[in-house]
C-alpha cells in the first residue's frame, strides 16, 4: 500500500470521526433534556417518540438529498441529518433507562421529602446511566455507518472511497472506506461498552 | 423535654373524614383516626382494603378526593409537603433503599437534605446503625445488594429514624421476611419505639403483628374503619371481620 493511499485513509478518517462526534453531541444534547422533560409527560411522549421512529425509516441517501434544497451541500447537512438519526435511540434509552426506574424507590425518594429535582439528579438518572450510555452507543455506531453516505452530498468522510470505487468498479477502493469504517465502529463500541461499565451505578 | 399541653392536647396526626377513588371505585369511605404521640396505631386489613392507601395519603403520595389530614396540628399543604415528609419516617416491604448508595448514605438522606454537617450526619448515622443492631464498621460502606432481607430492613429502618422524625410511616415492614427474622425484627422495634417513643402508623395484615406491635388497632374493610380497639379489646371483638382475623390465630 502506498504512502499517499494510507494518509488519505488517514484524514478521511479524521473528517468521518469528526462528523459522527459532532453529530452525536449534538443529539446527545438534544435527546437527554428532551427525553427528561418527556418522562414528565405521558402523552407529548407517545407523539415525539412516533415522530422520531417515522424519522428513522426515512432512507438516509433520502434524507440527505431531501435536505439538500434546504441546507446546500456540505458538511452542515450531513450533520443535521446524522443527528436525526441518532436523536431516536439517545431518546428512547434515556426514557426507558428512567421510566425503568423502581416506582417504589421514587415513591421512597419523595416520601423521605426529596424535591423533584432531588430524585431526577440523585436518583432516576444514576440508575438511568447504564440505558442512557447504551443509547449513545447503539446511535454512535450506527451512525459511523450511516455516515459514509454523507461523501454524497460533499461533506467528505470514509464514503468518499466507497462512492469513488462504486463508480470506478474498483472493489479494493471500496474496501479502503469500508475497513475503516467498520474498525472505527468497532472501536467506537468498545470504547463506550467500557464507559457503560465505568459508570454503572451499581 | 416538656410538652406544654393545651386541654384536649392535638393528636400528632389526625386524619378527618378522608375519601378517595380510583376510577370511581372508592378505596376509602370517610376514614377518621388519629395517632397520638409515642402512639403506635396498626392499620389492620385485608389485602385492597384500603391501608396502604391511607398510609400514602399521609405522606401525600396519594392526594385524597375528601376530608383532611393534620399532622403536628397542621393541614398537610402542597408547600408544607416536604417539610412535613422529613418529620415522617417511611419504611416499606422491601426497605426501599437506593441500589445505587453505600448503607451510610441511604441512613444519613434526611439528615443531608435538612442540611446537616457531614461530621454530625456521619455521627448519627453510626449512632443509629448501632440502635438497630449493625455494627458500623462492618456494614457502612456496603451496598444494598450486600445485604440480607432483615438487614435490608434494619437499614431502611435506620434511615427512617435518622432525622429524629415524631412519626414513622411503615408499610408491612416485616412481610418478606422469614419468621425468625421477623420476630426478631418485631422485638427488636418494639424496643426501639420503646427508647425513642416515636409514634408509629403501621401496616399489616398479619393479626399477630398487630396485636403484638399495636397501641390500638384500627381494622379497615372495604375502606371504611369498622373497628378502633386496643389489642385487649381486639381479642374479645365480636364483629365478622375482627373474628376472621382472629381466627388464623387459633391454629398457631
Amino acid at each position: 500500500m502506498n504512502r499517499a493511499l494510507l494518509s488519505e485513509i488517514a484524514s478521511l478518517s479524521a473528517q468521518h470521526l469528526e462528523l459522527v462526534l459532532i453529530a452525536i453531541a449534538i443529539a446527545s444534547a438534544m435527546g437527554l433534556p428532551l427525553a427528561i422533560a418527556l418522562t414528565r409527560r405521558a402523552r407529548v411522549r407517545r407523539l415525539a417518540v412516533g415522530f422520531a421512529n417515522i424519522a428513522q425509516t426515512i432512507p438516509s441517501l433520502a434524507l440527505f438529498g431531501f435536505l439538500v434544497p434546504f441546507a446546500g451541500i456540505g458538511k452542515t447537512t450531513a450533520v443535521v441529518a446524522l443527528c436525526l438519526y441518532a436523536l431516536l435511540p439517545i431518546l428512547r434509552n434515556t426514557l426507558t433507562g428512567i421510566l425503568g426506574v423502581d416506582r417504589a424507590i421514587c415513591e421512597s425518594a419523595a416520601a423521605m421529602g426529596m424535591t423533584g429535582r432531588q430524585i431526577l439528579w440523585q436518583v432516576e438518572l444514576p440508575l438511568a446511566v447504564p440505558s442512557i450510555v447504551a443509547g449513545v452507543r447503539i446511535a454512535t455506531v450506527t451512525t459511523i455507518g450511516t455516515a459514509t453516505i454523507a461523501a454524497a452530498i460533499g461533506a467528505g468522510g470514509l464514503g468518499v472511497f466507497i462512492f469513488r470505487g462504486i463508480s470506478m468498479f474498483d472493489r479494493n477502493t471500496v474496501l479502503a472506506g469500508a475497513i475503516p469504517a467498520a474498525l472505527l465502529a468497532l472501536a467506537a463500541d468498545e470504547v463506550l461498552e467500557w464507559i457503560e461499565r465505568k459508570l454503572s451505578p451499581l | 423535654m416538656v410538652y406544654h399541653r393545651k386541654v384536649p392536647a392535638p393528636a400528632l396526626l389526625e386524619i378527618c373524614d378522608v375519601s378517595y377513588a380510583i376510577g370511581g371505585r372508592p378505596v376509602l369511605r370517610g376514614v377518621s383516626l388519629t395517632v397520638g404521640e409515642g402512639e403506635t396505631l396498626v392499620l389492620l386489613g385485608r389485602s385492597g382494603s384500603g391501608k396502604t392507601t391511607l398510609l400514602k395519603c399521609v405522606n401525600g403520595l396519594v392526594r385524597p378526593d375528601a376530608g383532611e389530614i393534620r399532622f403536628e396540628g397542621r393541614t398537610i399543604a402542597r408547600e408544607e409537603l416536604i417539610r412535613s415528609r422529613r418529620r415522617m419516617g417511611y419504611v416499606i416491604q422491601d426497605g426501599g433503599l437506593f441500589p445505587h448508595w453505600t448503607v451510610e448514605a441511604n441512613v444519613g438522606l434526611v439528615p443531608r437534605l435538612e442540611g446537616w454537617a457531614p461530621e454530625k450526619v456521619a455521627g448519627r448515622v453510626e449512632e443509629l446503625l448501632r440502635l438497630v443492631g449493625l455494627d458500623p464498621a462492618e456494614y457502612r460502606a456496603r451496598y444494598p445488594r450486600q445485604l440480607s432481607g432483615g438487614q435490608k430492613q434494619r437499614v431502611g429502618i435506620a434511615r427512617a429514624l435518622a432525622a429524629g422524625p415524631p412519626l414513622l410511616l411503615l408499610d408491612e415492614p416485616f412481610a418478606a421476611l422469614d419468621p425468625i427474622t421477623r420476630y426478631e425484627l418485631q422485638r427488636q422495634f418494639l424496643e426501639l419505639r420503646r427508647q425513642l417513643g416515636t409514634a408509629a402508623l403501621f401496616v399489616t395484615h398479619d393479626v399477630r403483628e398487630a396485636l403484638m406491635m399495636a397501641t390500638r388497632i384500627a381494622l379497615l374493610r372495604d375502606g371504611a374503619v369498622e373497628l378502633v380497639a386496643t389489642p385487649e379489646q381486639f381479642r374479645a371483638a365480636q364483629g365478622a371481620e375482627a373474628r376472621a382475623f382472629l381466627a388464623g390465630l387459633e391454629g398457631g
